[in-house]
């Protein structure tokens, strides 16, 4: 490959049960206003903490939904590198992330398989946690390349089916 | 921006609405922004080589498809707008739910998104259930798909949105 070096999974590297590396990340105000302003989500309970106290009765203000789905983007790409092409994402939101919470991503592969044009895709189920209390999961797939000559990324019209 | 009642539901299943165009075209800076809110070191947004190697140029996050279409805070002469998912909003209101729910969605990805394009983006319901009762009271789930394209009339992205629109159960 002519390209720098770099993380480069392949689809033949991944099985069922394979884990992805843990992410561990301790966040603070900084953390969950940057974010908001990231994703342009001025909502206030983003930023402003008597808001959130007063008006949404939560602890403190909270990592927007947005910015989140961005943390589980990078999780992904961290583990399969610039070749991974994320396919689909589904969310589901459980409970609040805080200022002085450590969040914690891990994941999983459930399932992979090669498509009928031959994209090679790998299914994986993820979790953001604190204390080991899950506060949004994510069933993610993300294409791979087969060998060291494909390029997910190359895919377009009816090659590429996420 | 108008409310949909028990009788719109079957004509309105499956039709474009709220068509609108971003404010601002898809640029680098927010990139960059966002990437660093994640700290997010994939070379494919900061390395322009492995850029042109892996995706024939640079690409945004392809999860920040919904940023390009958040409008400012604040714009001159801007009176109203219309809200992101005005179509759960106008079905609140129509079968008259005070609260919703988002229970999950999905966002599902295309063409990638690349710093210049202008983005499109359209909402269209999909499904509205019978009456139902949860733990959280008495309402329909409905699933609203917003569909995104750029400016060749690639699709990019969709976003499929599944909202529980409800009474509360002491209200009920």
């Amino acid at each position: 490959m002519s390209t720098p070096a770099t993380t480069h999974l392949l689809h033949g590297d991944v099985a069922v049960g394979d884990q992805l590396p843990d992410l561990a990340y301790p966040v603070t105000s900084t953390t969950v206003v940057l974010g908001a302003l990231a994703a342009r989500d001025w909502r206030p309970m983003h930023h402003d903490k008597d808001f959130a106290v007063n008006r949404n009765g939560t602890r403190d203000i909270f990592l927007n939904t947005p910015n989140q789905a961005a943390w589980f983007e990078r999780f992904v790409t961290d583990w399969t590198g610039p070749y991974g092409r994320l396919q689909r994402m589904t969310f589901r939101m459980l409970g609040s992330i805080f200022p002085g919470d450590t969040m914690v991503f891990r994941g999983v592969v459930t399932d992979t398989g090669v498509d009928e044009t031959g994209c090679g895709w790998v299914a994986i189920d993820i979790a953001v946690s604190v204390d080991d209390d899950p506060k949004t999961t994510c069933k993610a797939r993300v294409a791979l390349p087969v060998d060291a000559d494909d390029n997910p990324w190359d895919r377009k019209g009816d090659r590429w089916q996420p | 921006m108008s409310a949909i009642s028990v009788d719109d539901i079957d004509r309105l299943i499956g039709v474009e609405q709220y068509e609108e165009e971003g404010e601002f075209p898809v640029e680098q800076g927010y990139i960059w922004t966002t990437c660093s809110s994640v700290e997010n070191g994939n070379p494919l947004f900061w390395d322009e080589q492995v850029a042109e190697v892996v995706t024939g140029g640079p690409i945004a996050p392809p999860t920040m498809v919904s940023v390009w279409f958040r409008p400012h805070h604040w714009a001159p002469g801007r009176t109203t707008r219309g809200l992101p998912l005005q179509v759960h909003f106008d079905l609140k209101e129509g079968l008259g739910l005070p609260e919703a729910v988002m229970s999950d969605n999905t966002i599902v990805f295309y063409e990638p998104v690349r710093p210049g394009d202008r983005l499109r983006t359209r909402q269209i319901l999909r499904s509205v259930s019978d009456e139902k009762t949860t733990k959280l009271g008495t309402g329909r789930f409905w699933v609203i798909d917003v569909e995104y394209h750029n400016q060749r009339g690639d699709l990019v992205a969709v976003e499929s949105y599944t909202g529980f629109g409800y009474r509360r159960a002491e209200a009920a």
